[in-house]
């Protein structure tokens, strides 16, 4: 008896399952319509217009990126549902991977791209153009509880991070601070997060060998809010979630936020974000093409609905002019 | 003449009795423990997820709002992706395990063979991931579609449902395929009639398990660059598609607390998934068992 319930229980939660796998797509198209008219007005929309584009544009690269792309492609399907659109969340390094393979049109990057990657592209015969989307502050915090370590210079940053073979304290910084060791989190060495963190704060050195490293962001965040000691970098997106359990520091004085980083006067810490496109395949796929004009159109609102901060317009309308020369 | 000296059966009786008492409580707590783990973790999850979990959770796509956020591509994706591997991974897993048992004879090289599926069984799933990489996506140009996928995750389970189906196979009595022998029937007959019929339990029981294992994988679907973010659903065996552990994952990494809520409910509906397809399994096995 008892087993009879538990077949048809589960056959009954199954089917449903089953069928509102294969529910209808207009349906979800419709809601969705719906809910994001309102933060589509305020942008520009240049293919109101034209025809269905249909085809499949795919990507890869930075995580923390990927935000962005997740609100373009969810609010790009309003316009063109035909065109597919995919993209993953390899890492910056593991995205250029792909893009130097020449599997994915365009890569998200949190950091400018290597030399020995644009090497590897010439190599491999690919044209490619960096485009801007938004900028982010690479927000250094400490726990609330820290009094003393909340406006730090980038040299003192430096001594902070930089590996001296010592384990420090945050006496050996300033004596009037305690002498209790430093706690380090840090995402990891595969993001472009740490990439531009090492080449802006630690310029080449080694970073802290004590610091734990995860290459998810929440890890740094709880790490951070849970011991007085520590210290961490990550996404502004990650702070502006969690002000209430961290302190974010100011940098020679200048505190991130919205205005500082737009400005860049939050500097050297506030950096752009950036996607790379492969030329040829922007010329032969024109639904890519249109996937780019309306990523730099709508990317200033999109930025910041997820937590980043929009470029100045200027830079979205160069963006568009040099896009219009790939054609 | 006495044999049992009762006094001393008496002394010992107690503390007979008592280790037999230790050691039951210290297995009766090994099993708590465990059951317990689960219970924290369900309820953790579903107090958490159960917010987040309604119709349109598995009718919408992933959106950047929380509350919008749906796991229908991924959902299907999974399915989709279940319906390549199963049938893949059964039947060269069983066909390699009829193959080693009852065709294969007892030499050095078949036992070389033998040796290295069940070492096979215990490789890193990432490990597996790469070789997906290297021979679906890239040599044989498959791409980052379902076939890739299914083909990486059919490779990964393998090993575990030939050894299951080889056990089973093995768990047949010697004298049943000796009687339908003896009846005059092929060695082809006594195999389809006779030994399979017998070790279909054993098969599906190691195989659901391994397909369970399947369905949960994130490493290998990682590495070979499934997507996160995508507004379709496959249309064909060459398509991009998402998974469930994928989009999970990718939702537990979010800035946004919400985010986290909406992992909780994707890992409910990743859970109800696997019960489905074990009581599936459960209820082809007890037909199947009956009949022996």
């Amino acid at each position: 008896m008892k087993k009879w319930k538990y077949l048809t229980m589960t056959a009954v939660v199954g089917s449903a399952l089953f069928l509102a796998a294969c529910g209808s797509n207009e349906e979800t198209g419709d809601k969705e319509t719906e809910t994001n008219t309102a933060t589509n007005t305020g942008s520009e929309t240049t293919n109101e217009e034209a025809a269905l584009l249909t085809g499949s544009v795919s990507g890869d690269g930075s995580s923390t990126v990927a935000p962005i792309t997740e609100a373009l492609v969810e609010i790009y399907f309003d316009e063109q549902p035909e065109v597919k659109v995919s993209a993953g969340v390899s890492g910056t390094g593991g995205g250029f991977e792909k893009f130097i393979a020449g599997e994915t049109d365009f890569s998200n990057a949190s950091r400018p791209i290597k030399d020995e990657e644009k090497a590897a592209l010439e190599e491999a015969g690919i044209d490619y153009t960096e485009f801007k989307i938004a900028n982010d502050g690479l927000t250094v915090v400490v726990n609330p509880e820290n009094t003393w370590a909340t406006d730090l210079t980038v040299e003192q940053l430096k001594e902070i991070w930089i590996e001296d073979g010592t384990d420090k304290k945050w006496s050996d910084i300033d004596p009037s601070w305690p002498a209790e060791e430093i706690v380090y989190y840090s995402p990891g060495t595969d993001s472009g997060t740490y990439d531009y963190f090492d080449e802006v704060i630690l310029d080449g050195e080694d970073l802290e060998s004590s610091a734990q490293l995860s290459e998810d962001d929440n890890v740094l965040v709880q790490g951070v809010a849970g011991d007085k000691n520590a210290i961490g970098f990550f996404g502004y997106a990650y702070y502006l979630e969690n002000t209430d359990k961290l302190t974010a520091v100011k940098v020679n004085g200048v505190e991130p936020n919205n205005e500082t980083i737009e400005t860049n006067e939050y500097s050297p810490l506030s950096r752009p974000l950036f996607v790379y496109v492969n030329n040829a395949k922007v010329k032969e796929n024109e639904a890519f093409y249109n996937f780019m004009e309306f990523t730099l159109n709508n990317a200033g609102d999109m930025a910041e609905e997820v937590g980043y901060v929009r470029l100045p317009d200027e830079m979205y309308q160069e963006g568009l002019k040099t896009l219009e020369g790939l054609k | 003449m006495r044999y049992i000296d009762d006094s001393v059966v008496m002394k010992r009786m107690k503390t007979r009795l008592n280790r037999n008492k230790g050691w039951k409580a210290l297995f009766l707590t090994g099993t708590l423990f465990a059951l317990l783990c689960l219970v924290i973790l369900l309820v953790r999850i579903v107090t958490q997820g159960v917010g987040y979990l309604d119709w349109d959770f598995i009718t919408n796509f992933a959106s950047r709002r929380p509350e919008n956020a749906g796991i229908k591509a991924a959902l299907v994706g999974s399915i989709y992706m279940m319906c390549i591997i199963a049938p893949v991974s059964m039947i060269l897993g069983v066909a390699t395990a009829i193959y080693l048992e009852e065709y294969a004879k007892k030499n050095k090289i078949n036992d070389f063979i033998r040796m290295n599926i069940s070492n096979l069984a215990g490789v890193p799933s990432i490990v597996f991931g790469l070789l997906g990489l290297t021979i679906f996506v890239r040599a044989l140009a498959l791409g980052k579609s379902l076939l890739a996928a299914g083909f990486t995750m059919s490779l990964l389970i393998l090993p575990v449902i030939i050894v299951a189906a080889q056990e089973a196979i093995r768990a047949v009595p010697q004298e049943q395929r000796e009687a339908s022998y003896g009846m005059g029937a092929t060695k082809w007959q006594t195999i389809t009639r006779v030994v399979l019929p017998a070790a279909i339990p054993g098969i599906l029981t190691g195989s659901i398990l391994a397909l369970s294992r399947a369905i949960g994988e994130t490493a290998p679907l990682v590495v070979i660059g499934i997507p996160v973010i995508l507004r379709f659903l496959p249309d064909g065996l060459l398509s991009e598609f998402t998974a469930l552990p994928m989009q999970i994952y990718d939702w537990a990494k979010r800035p946004q607390e919400e985010f986290l809520y909406v992992a909780s409910a994707g890992i409910i509906v990743l859970m109800l998934f696997l019960v489905i397809m074990n009581s599936i399994a459960i209820f082809i096995r007890n037909k199947f068992s009956k009949r022996y």
